[in-house]
């Protein structure tokens, strides 16, 4: 198993550095540079020079990778010059606000999706299932981003409950609770279409278990019926859910963009598309690379998962 | 398996004893988290700064910061954009107009309690111009040739500051005023590097406290301010980039005071008695560059009728729901010195310009528009170029339009529109009636030439004007140049002159003596609240 382990994640650095080329090729192919996107209508050809020049954007793409690199591999991850910052402090600030986050939809749809699944499954046609398959269906349907801002109109104009956005309280505050408080909007929109799927699936997978023969066999032998359920038709039905979860963890990560914007909440998406914009091509390097670099992680956690759930997965 | 099970089943607990937790705190908490507290300005930013190093930033977004930190050796008066003293107490000019010399204000210090002193001005200048200046790499200072016309710097005693230039400068003063010419402690320099963007020291009436990086700027009261101390005891910039958050935002209790209210939503805070509503016209310019090179609009009739055929009214009222005027020429109102009050919109008349066309001989001419997805001023710029594709058809004019992500368009637009495109959406904001039409309407301001003058528009009566207002150092002798300028400009209809932007904001109730400036910054030392 270590053995495996190491091996995915030794192939992942070649995948890894794979997109970071692409993503420099892209940034470079896409029209408009920094110094335009600094200088904005002040960008004569002299003042661009000069901004080029003081960047080292005036060598060549090659000369340009090869110095990101050089730098990476000590460690350093230059200078955002869009936010005058180190890119590692702020990619690291941005990426554990984005990891709260898609971690707790995570966590949320997960919970759910299963018990909803499972629920629907074992009532198949009854009314539970027929409020639940409904109900996923309006939530897969829903743009999230629409969703949250009517969830601020609710939550946060008209009940003053919760707050409209931010992480933390403005004026003190800053602690766990806080956060909490901070989390359970964003957190909410964010998981619900993962939540949908997560439930058609489990529901779909947990069907088909239920039809196999051990399982007759099992309520043949008068086992419980909780038994029969969780234990032998859950277990197998996990085996196709979980690297769904995998997928769907890469999707909350991806779908965190919008939601962060429409929280502000301060996650590594939001700074990404503030950094193409600005044309930050060491901001988006280092942002996709450790993005990509928690994709992979994702869902080598999601086969490590699996294959710990299904024995025959092992050899 | 039964232990996955079990720890599913514990994790469920978990997650709903934070649900039911944080459920607990929510009633008692929303209430407290909705209001701001007393005598603290929560204000909503529509970005995060880049930098609170004045030398380093271009966005206004910035600047309504910085105007609060820092202080220039002038600044514009009150609800003008003519300059009055700051940190200099009062200034001469060589009649050369070559040399301006400035008196500073005595025992001033800057926040980090460093003297402000001539030596202290000097520095500001020498590391935003001086290549080999020991602090030159704390740039790059992209604004820095707001002073390119600066010889040389010189502090012949500590509260003495001369400045030579290399030729007359007119708008020299007024640059001073611009954020770019604020000056920063050059003691916290020395000390952060290029971290200064990050520990600010200035003069200004507030101090900086604190920037935790995408949540909020936080400044406090200078109590050793040497002008009138603000009541505020301290000032909170929250950046909120989604319009529609940050209204969300205002309307539950958490900002104070919000800056460029989407016009959808103005109605709705005006109507509300909760809610201040404030609005000022500022140095602002919308306009189409007209392609005066080639093609239909080399002729000055079908310039003129591209001006009477567009429903700038229309415009205005609908597209923009009234957040800006109507525009009569290149220069706008807000430079109230500089305006020809005697200048009127060209009216919307469809007849005289089919006339226009007809007499050229362009009528259903095709012509392709560039426009603009979004951009630093560009208001509403999509549906504004569709409007006025609309009207153009109206009088018989075929326009394609191409539209661009911002960066692309500047790309395209900047180095000229010939062999391109025949008329292109563009919007200035600046802070001195030369800027614009020197660096847009001039001969020599073709893009060859490294200019903005992307419609090729060539005058050399305009040309002759705009030197000689920026060599001449006598307000009104300038004034009486621009607005010789802009009755020729309007006439000669380089550009279609559509809007002024009017900057808009809103205040919750508790916020009093809060006021919008022409120049668009954002002062609120003279705010209090309840």
């Amino acid at each position: 198993m270590g053995y495996y382990i190491l091996r995915r994640l030794l192939s992942a650095i070649p995948v890894v550095f794979g997109l970071t080329i692409i993503v420099f090729l892209i940034m470079a192919m896409i029209p408009g540079d920094p110094a335009l996107a600094i200088l904005g209508a002040y960008a004569t050809p002299e003042n661009i020079a000069r901004i080029n020049r003081e960047l080292g954007l005036d060598k060549s793409l090659v000369e340009q990778y090869a110095i990101w690199l050089g730098n990476l591999l000590q460690g350093d991850f230059g200078r955002s010059y869009s936010l005058n910052r180190p890119v590692i402090d702020e990619v690291l600030e941005r990426f554990s606000a984005t990891l709260i986050l898609a971690g707790s939809a995570l966590l949320i749809c997960s919970l759910l999706g299963l018990l909803a699944g499972i629920v629907s499954a074992v009532r198949q046609f009854g009314w539970a299932d027929r409020l639940i398959t409904f109900t996923v269906l309006i939530g897969i349907s829903t743009p999230s981003f629409w969703l949250g801002l009517l969830l601020i109109l609710l939550f946060a104009v008209t009940w003053q409950l919760l707050p409209a956005s931010g992480m933390y309280a403005i004026y003190g505050g800053g602690d766990l609770p806080d956060l909490l408080l901070h989390l359970i909007l964003p957190a909410c929109t964010l998981s619900v279409v993962a939540t949908g799927v997560i439930a058609r699936l489990t529901r779909s997978a947990m069907l088909e278990v239920l039809r196999q023969d051990y399982i007759r066999t099992a309520r043949a032998k008068g086992l419980d019926e909780r038994r029969v359920i969780y234990r032998h038709a859950f277990r197998a039905a996990l085996v196709s859910v979980i690297p769904v979860i995998g997928i769907q963890a890469g999707f909350v990560l991806g779908g965190a963009v919008y939601i962060e914007t429409v929280f502000q909440w301060p996650g590594i998406g939001g700074m990404l598309v503030k950094a193409i914009a600005t044309r930050d091509l060491l901001l988006v390097q280092g942002g996709v690379l450790v993005v990509a670099t928690s994709y992979v992680l994702f869902n080598l956690l999601a086969d490590v998962a699996q294959s710990l759930l299904d024995p025959r997965l092992k050899s | 398996m039964q232990a996955l099970l079990n720890k599913i089943r514990s994790l469920g607990a978990i997650g709903l004893f934070a649900a039911a937790l944080a459920t607990a705190l929510a009633a008692p908490w929303g209430s407290a988290a909705a209001q701001t507290p007393p005598n603290v300005l929560v204000v909503g930013q529509i970005a995060e700064p880049k930098s609170l190093d004045p030398h380093t930033v271009t966005a206004v977004n910035d600047f309504r910061i910085l105007m609060n930190v820092y202080e220039g050796l002038v600044r514009y008066a009150d609800g003008t954009l003519q300059v009055e003293p700051a940190l200099a107490e009062s200034w001469s000019i060589s009649d050369d107009g070559l040399s301006y010399t400035f008196k500073l204000r005595a025992g001033v210090k800057f926040h980090d309690g460093s003297a402000l002193d001539a030596a202290a001005v000097k520095f500001n200048f020498d590391r935003m111009l001086d290549e080999s200046h020991p602090f030159h790499d704390t740039g790059p200072f992209p604004l820095s040739f707001f002073f390119s016309a600066i010889d040389g710097v010189a502090a012949p005693d500590a509260g003495t500051v001369v400045f030579t230039l290399k030729e007359p400068y007119a708008p020299f003063l007024s640059n001073l005023a611009y954020p770019t010419g604020l000056i920063v402690s050059p003691a916290a320099v020395r000390e952060h590097g290029a971290e200064f963007g990050r520990n600010p020291s200035g003069t200004g009436p507030f101090r900086f406290a604190e920037w935790q990086s995408n949540a909020k700027v936080v400044v406090v009261r200078n109590d050793d301010y040497w002008g009138a101390a603000p009541s505020l005891e301290a000032l909170i910039f929250r950046p909120i980039t989604d319009a529609n958050t940050r209204v969300a935002e205002m309307l539950s209790g958490g900002l104070d005071l919000m800056v460029e209210v989407p016009p959808d939503n103005v109605a709705q805070f005006a109507a509300d008695d909760a809610f201040t509503v404030y609005e000022q016209a500022g140095p602002h310019v919308w306009f189409l560059i007209l392609n005066a090179k080639e093609g239909p609009m080399a002729d000055k009739r079908v310039r003129q009728a591209v001006n009477y055929a567009i429903d700038k009214r229309a415009l205005v009222d609908n597209v923009l729901q009234g957040t800006a005027a109507v525009a009569a020429g290149p220069t706008p109102p807000a430079f109230a010195w500089a305006y020809n009050e005697s200048l009127q919109p060209y009216p919307h008349d469809p007849d005289k310009a089919r006339e226009l066309i007809a007499a050229a001989g362009h009528e259903g001419a095709e012509l392709t528009f560039y426009v603009t997805e979004g951009g630093s001023g560009m208001l509403d710029p999509v549906p504004m170029g569709a409007a006025i594709q609309a009207d153009l058809a109206a009088v018989g004019l075929q326009v394609e339009i191409e539209t661009y992500e911002w960066n692309t368009f500047l790309g395209k637009v900047n180095p000229g529109l010939e062999g391109k495109a025949d008329m292109a959406e563009m919007a200035w904001m600046t802070n001195d009636p030369d800027t614009l039409p020197y660096l847009a309407l001039r001969t020599d301001a073709w893009p060859d030439k490294g200019g903005f003058n992307s419609g090729y528009y060539s005058n050399p009566e305009v040309d002759e004007l705009l030197e000689a207002a920026r060599r001449s150092t006598d307000q009104a002798e300038r004034a009486r140049l621009y607005k010789e300028m802009q009755t020729i400009v309007r006439d000669d209809a380089p550009w279609a002159f559509i809007a002024n932007w009017k900057q808009n904001a809103v205040s919750g109730a508790r916020v009093e003596g809060f006021k919008l400036q022409p120049s668009f910054f954002l002062l609120l030392g003279g705010v209090t609240k309840q």
